[in-house]
């Protein structure tokens, strides 16, 4: 298992304006992340900055104690897999080979038996295998994004971070993708991290929920029971709910607050700063 | 892991499909009978590859026939293999087809592998089916070169390649412009191509500017040359290019995996351990060079490069490790049949193998249009 530690990172594209702002906690478990809160909050940007897409502007992010200041986009590759929320080829290749290039870190020149199997299983995994010959430009969006997770599956690292990976699909590959998610770090005791937008997904399939809200802070970190309550979503959303308990998880119930006060409908905190 | 229990949570279904993820004693015979199946789906790439070095070769046989001395089409092997073997029966037609007929195909073969690798290169770096040695301002830069030296004389050299080292020379400008473009700003693969057509009207702006000095012969000297041509060539021009085109096809035939990752996004790319801007620089410098290499010997040959790769990916797809090799091929047989083509078509007027490639490219290309292939246009 690999530790992961973000001690006070900040981050900003210009800067004026701060993304993230003393960020600070640490995965040392192994299991699923979840990251939640509102939109422009600095989700995807704090993902980036543990794989290295982004640099931090301060502090320091440590994979198994080793700073990715000091690993290049090389090592960080043996470590974590990354899925974008959305992936696309210009010139589009059959999803068998779409997937193989994620055998990039592991691959020599040769395509060996083991790369071929590894995304057949993958393709078994995400329900692909019909379609391992069809052009990746043919699929649709739910199937890009199944395409793309198993890209990140075949890397077989011990990190897989996945921004919002489930917001092109059916409810039944919503669940589907979430169960594997969760089954596949604690059978393997690999981390993934997962941005995720569907609070209910997060609060019944996830180990840990870290909170995210403006400006670009962690609010809380804990178990779905410990930060999956009222209050929290009243404070990060802006939105009142009921929380009911369904097989042991948390479950919400969003209630509609909006008119009741025109004032509170805010819909974008961080767009409005950044405007 | 032992002390796993059954989690409530997950259905039977997706424990048993973890399962079979993780088991690593994975069946043996399953596993490499989709193995045998994926390399046949690799062989038919080779097939294709095939075929087109069976069509230069036929080519090339057909073409060293036709002219005013009669040589048969058999016989044109024999000559060449009896050239090769040092077993020369005939002088006169040994001359004939090794020193007159053969350097025009050997060009015709170089510059159309170049042409098209560098094509494939360019719009996998660039993620745009429209890039070329022309939207990328190489044609363009040498096009000024050359008419540099051709109308005003000015030149880096002297000599019987001054008009060559000329175009070379002003080839590398307009890359060196568009890279310099991507590394001021974090500009995306869309915007480097931007930049390459304005400089490429700039370039040809000051182009039409130097023509306007020129006297009439001048003039049809600089028209022949922006058409493109393989007429006139010897066999002293063919090592420099055969060797910048091979060390070029063979560099990024070695850089082709990370191209294919690179394919893929910048994002996707970095995540993967390929630095993409960086990647993006070397691979467009090497090709600028071998394209550079070519027109400043053949003069401007259009849609080679841009054609050609679209063609290959509608046989073989979009893999980069292939496609670079086949689109050489294809590059080859298509620029030498152009250039038969030109010759008998009209005969006794020889049209320019640009003129031809134009002719044959530009339906070629609506035609690619109107299939509406998303394989080959994303």
């Amino acid at each position: 298992m690999t530790k992961i530690e973000l001690n006070h990172v900040a981050f900003g594209y210009k800067e004026s304006l701060p993304v993230l702002k003393d960020v600070t906690f640490s995965m040392d478990h192994p299991g699923l992340y979840c990251i939640i809160g509102p939109n422009g909050v600095g989700k995807s940007t704090l993902v980036k900055c543990i794989n290295k897409l982004l640099e931090p502007t301060e502090g320091d992010i440590l994979i198994d104690g080793r700073s990715v200041k000091e690993m290049s986009i090389k090592d960080i590759a043996e470590y974590v897999a990354f899925v974008p929320a959305n992936s696309f080829d210009c010139f589009s290749m059959p999803v068998i080979d779409t997937i193989l290039i994620g055998r990039h870190n592991k691959q020599k020149w040769r395509t060996t038996a083991k790369d071929i199997n590894i995304v057949h299983k993958a393709m078994d995994m995400l329900d692909l295998g019909p379609l391992a010959m069809h052009g990746f430009n043919e699929l649709s969006a739910g199937q890009h994004q199944r395409v793309a997770l198993a890209r990140g599956l075949v890397q077989e690292t011990p990190v897989l971070i996945l921004d919002e990976p489930t917001a092109n699909l059916d409810v039944k590959h919503q669940v589907y993708v979430a169960e594997m998610l969760r089954e596949l770090s604690t059978r393997s005791g690999i981390t993934v991290i997962m941005i995720c937008h569907d609070l209910n997904i997060a609060a019944r399939y996830a180990h840990q929920i870290i909170v995210m809200a403006p400006p670009g802070v962690v609010d809380c970190v804990g178990t779905p029971d410990e930060v999956i309550t009222e209050d929290v979503i009243r404070r990060i959303y802006g939105i009142d709910c009921e929380i009911v308990t369904f097989e042991d998880s948390p479950h919400i119930i969003l209630k509609s607050t909006f008119g009741a006060d025109e004032d509170e409908l805010d819909w974008d905190e961080g767009a409005e700063k950044s405007l | 892991m032992d002390d796993y229990e059954a989690d409530p949570r997950i259905s039977r279904i997706v424990s048993r499909k973890v399962t079979f993820w993780l088991r690593e004693d994975a069946d043996v015979e399953q596993q490499e009978e989709s193995f045998q199946v994926y390399k046949k789906y690799v062989a038919r790439k080779w097939i294709f590859m095939a075929i087109c070095f069976v069509v230069i070769l036929v080519v090339m046989g057909l073409a060293v026939t036709y002219g005013t001395f009669d040589i048969g089409f058999l016989e044109s092997y024999e000559i060449i293999w009896d050239h090769l073997t040092g077993n020369i029966i005939d002088t006169t037609k040994d001359h004939i087809v090794v020193n007159l007929r053969m350097p025009r195909i050997a060009v015709g073969i170089v510059a159309g592998a170049g042409l098209a690798v560098a094509g494939a290169v360019m719009q996998s770096t660039l993620m745009n089916p429209l890039a070329d040695s022309y939207t990328t301002g190489v044609s363009s830069g040498a096009s000024f070169g050359a008419t540099l030296a051709m109308t005003v004389g000015l030149t880096a050299a002297t000599g019987s390649h001054a008009i060559v080292l000329n175009a070379f020379l002003f080839a590398l400008i307009p890359t060196a412009m568009v890279i310099a473009t991507s590394k001021m700003k974090n500009t995306s693969p869309t915007s480097m191509i931007m930049a390459g057509i304005a400089i490429m009207y700039i370039f040809n702006a000051f182009t039409t500017v130097l023509m306007l000095w020129a006297d009439e012969s001048t003039l049809a000297e600089v028209y022949q040359w922006q058409v493109g041509s393989l007429a006139g060539k010897t066999w002293d021009e063919v090592p420099i290019m055969a060797i910048v085109v091979l060390i070029g096809i063979i560099m990024v035939q070695l850089l082709s995996r990370k191209l294919n990752v690179l394919a893929t996004g910048d994002e996707t790319a970095r995540a993967l351990g390929v630095d993409a801007s960086k990647m993006r620089i070397i691979l467009l410098a090497i090709v600028a060079l071998v394209s550079a290499a070519v027109v400043s010997f053949t003069g401007l040959i259009g849609f080679v490069g841009m054609v050609t790769p679209h063609i290959v990916r509608i046989f073989i797809g979009a893999d980069n490790r292939y496609l670079i090799p086949a689109s050489a091929f294809a590059g080859a047989a298509l620029l030498v049949t152009a250039d038969l083509l030109g010759r008998a078509i009209l005969s006794p007027v020889v049209l320019q193998v640009g003129v031809v490639m134009a002719f044959i490219g530009g339906p070629m290309f609506l035609w690619l249009l109107m299939r509406r292939n998303s394989r080959v246009w994303g």
